[in-house]
């Protein structure tokens, strides 16, 4: 059969694709991290060394010094803040999306997106013009948390709303008729009956919401103003590469990426657990 | 006299179901103030500003030799990646949403990593590979092949931020139209390719083009990657973001950074219009990419 080979030689030149500019790389930035040294050999094979340094020594000291440290924490506690906020305010627009109508909805629709289509250099040159030095509405936030807090709002609004949207969407009425029927008020029946079917999806879009802003470089960078105390850990990472300090860069990067991973999988566990709460 | 049944209309149904449209009154409000906060008054004050010097001054910035050898690299990127990356995507949502084989979930995580990895990351980590101090760099560099600090870098970089959308977009509607019609053809006798053109691709067309309109925004678009992988080199690996940031932070020339960040802005709300009317059109597109 043609199709057969087809395909096993397509996987095969997928396979490559993706080790070239994925799993190689990945593994490269992981190796550096760890204090582990990768040479190639005659024929372009990776050979591995474990040197002296890599007992993870290397690695613990490069990220627990105090920039590293603090760079990490920013991120960390900037971007979970960040993902809280917009879960609340995604709930309130899509709500709003779902089951009002007024005229300019569409546009409303519209502008959600404009985050995710903006490149993030636009982003960031915007705001450290509106809330820089000359802002025409007098608010300098250059250098401060509070003008990342608002980059980073912006970038992950449209994860926060779209994740909820669609489940909002979805929901059967019957429940809420049920609840209104026997004299509950509008909020009390938003809290009790509409609130706890969207906890797995506000939990989804936090989750989103988060690894963008964890991962944010684009929009924050210039706002920041290469103070020190607003260096995220993505700016970090990016200061140290352009300093040449290329194994401290990997050792932050791998310790980012740990770190947000536990998050990630401990929400997913959450969410995963709501849920089957609710099916029971 | 028989039975009557009264037909009401879905938007009307809706708006029966809920009397108590009053009580949204204050989240109308609030979700209007805090978008137009947050999105509307800075995508605005964007455009005025890079108008208010005047379109002279706008045309002049813009074709400034910097300018139009980043949008040109910009340009051509875009032209190598979005291609390739359709291709990869369709052929691997084929593979994912149709047969069951060994590293299928291997294969599935790789295509989430560019979502969840910093492209600050992605692009050190090209680096760490690929340059005269990473791993395969001397042994590359031996032979002849710069893929950092050169266009083959930056192409590879956007390649990795922009590998999953296709995938993602086409998975889902890939899953729900199921099998049956691309079976029915291979019995009729139709090969592998005419099946691929005649029967799945129109019916995954919508997804497949929200897929490729949001590689293109995220090729044109992506930053760090690019700025890490291509040295920012002026007039010879400057893509049009990078162009924009170095002309505010290493040039302090904000006009031509404005004017460079306005015609990035409009190409990508160009961009966000035709993705409004895919979504409009495909009902199955996952949300989590926007």
């Amino acid at each position: 059969m043609g199709g057969a080979l087809g395909v096993a030689s397509g996987s095969a030149l997928l396979m490559s694709y993706l080790s070239l500019i994925v799993l190689i790389p990945i593994a490269a930035i992981a190796a550096r991290g760890l204090g582990v040294t990768v040479h190639t050999n005659g024929w372009g094979m990776a050979v591995w060394h474990w040197s002296a340094s890599s007992d993870f020594s290397g690695f613990w000291s490069n990220v627990t010094q105090s920039d590293s440290a603090h760079a990490i924490w920013l991120s960390l506690w900037l971007s979970l803040s960040v993902a809280a906020v917009n879960a609340v305010f995604g709930v309130v627009i899509a709500m709003v999306l779902v089951r009002d109508s007024f005229a300019g909805k569409r546009l409303l629709e519209g502008v959600i997106d404009l985050p995710f289509a903006l490149p993030t250099i636009v982003a960031g040159v915007v705001f450290v013009y509106l809330y820089g030095g000359s802002s025409p509405v007098h608010v300098n936030l250059i250098g401060t948390w509070m003008g990342l807090l608002v980059a980073l709002l912006f970038v992950t609004l449209p994860f926060s709303v779209r994740a909820v949207q669609p489940v909002l969407e979805s929901l059967d009425s019957n429940a809420e008729d049920a609840s209104r029927s026997l004299g509950a008020g509008g909020f009390r029946t938003f809290a009790s009956v509409v609130l706890p079917s969207l906890l797995p999806a506000i939990l989804t879009g936090f989750g989103l919401a988060f690894a963008r802003a964890v991962g944010e470089f684009g929009s924050i960078t210039l706002i920041a103003g290469g103070q020190q105390t607003t260096t995220t850990a993505s700016n970090l990472i990016f200061n140290l590469f352009a300093g040449q300090n290329y194994t401290r860069a990997a050792a932050v990067s791998v310790a980012l990426l740990v770190l947000s991973l536990l998050l990630l999988a401990s929400i997913g566990v959450t969410s995963s657990r709501i849920q089957r709460r609710l099916s029971l | 006299m028989t039975d009557t049944v009264t037909i009401v209309p879905a938007a009307r149904r809706n708006r029966a179901r809920d009397p108590h449209r009053r009580q949204l009154l204050p989240l109308r409000a609030a979700a209007l103030l805090y978008v137009a906060l947050l999105v509307g008054i800075p995508v605005c004050f964007l455009f005025g500003k890079a108008f208010s010097a005047g379109l002279g001054t706008f045309w002049n910035q813009i074709t400034q030799p910097g300018a139009v050898s980043a949008l040109e690299l910009s340009a051509k990127v875009a032209a190598i990646v979005v291609p390739v990356n359709t291709i990869v995507g369709v052929g691997a949502g084929m593979l994912l949403a149709r047969r069951q084989f060994v590293g299928k979930r291997l294969l599935d995580l790789t295509f989430d990593v560019p979502i969840a990895i910093s492209p600050i990351i992605i692009g050190l980590s090209l680096f760490l590979a690929y340059s005269k101090i990473g791993a395969f760099g001397p042994w590359l560099f031996a032979r002849g092949v710069m893929l950092v600090f050169s266009v083959p870098g930056v192409v590879l970089a956007t390649m990795a931020v922009s590998l999953p959308y296709v995938l993602r977009s086409i998975v889902p509607v890939l899953i729900e139209i199921g099998e049956s019609q691309e079976q029915a053809a291979r019995t009729l006798g139709a090969g592998m390719w005419r099946r691929l053109f005649t029967i799945t691709l129109p019916a995954i067309r919508w997804a497949l083009l929200y897929g490729i309109a949001v590689t293109l925004a995220r090729s044109l678009g992506e930053f760090g990657a690019v700025l890490v992988v291509s040295g920012n080199r002026a007039g010879l690996t400057q893509t049009l973001p990078v162009y924009i940031y170095s002309a505010w932070d290493q040039n302090f020339n904000d006009v031509g950074a404005f004017s460079g960040a306005v015609v990035l802005a409009a190409i990508s709300i160009s961009v966000l219009i035709v993705l409004s009317i895919l979504r409009a059109r495909e009902r199955r597109l996952r949300v989590d990419i926007a």
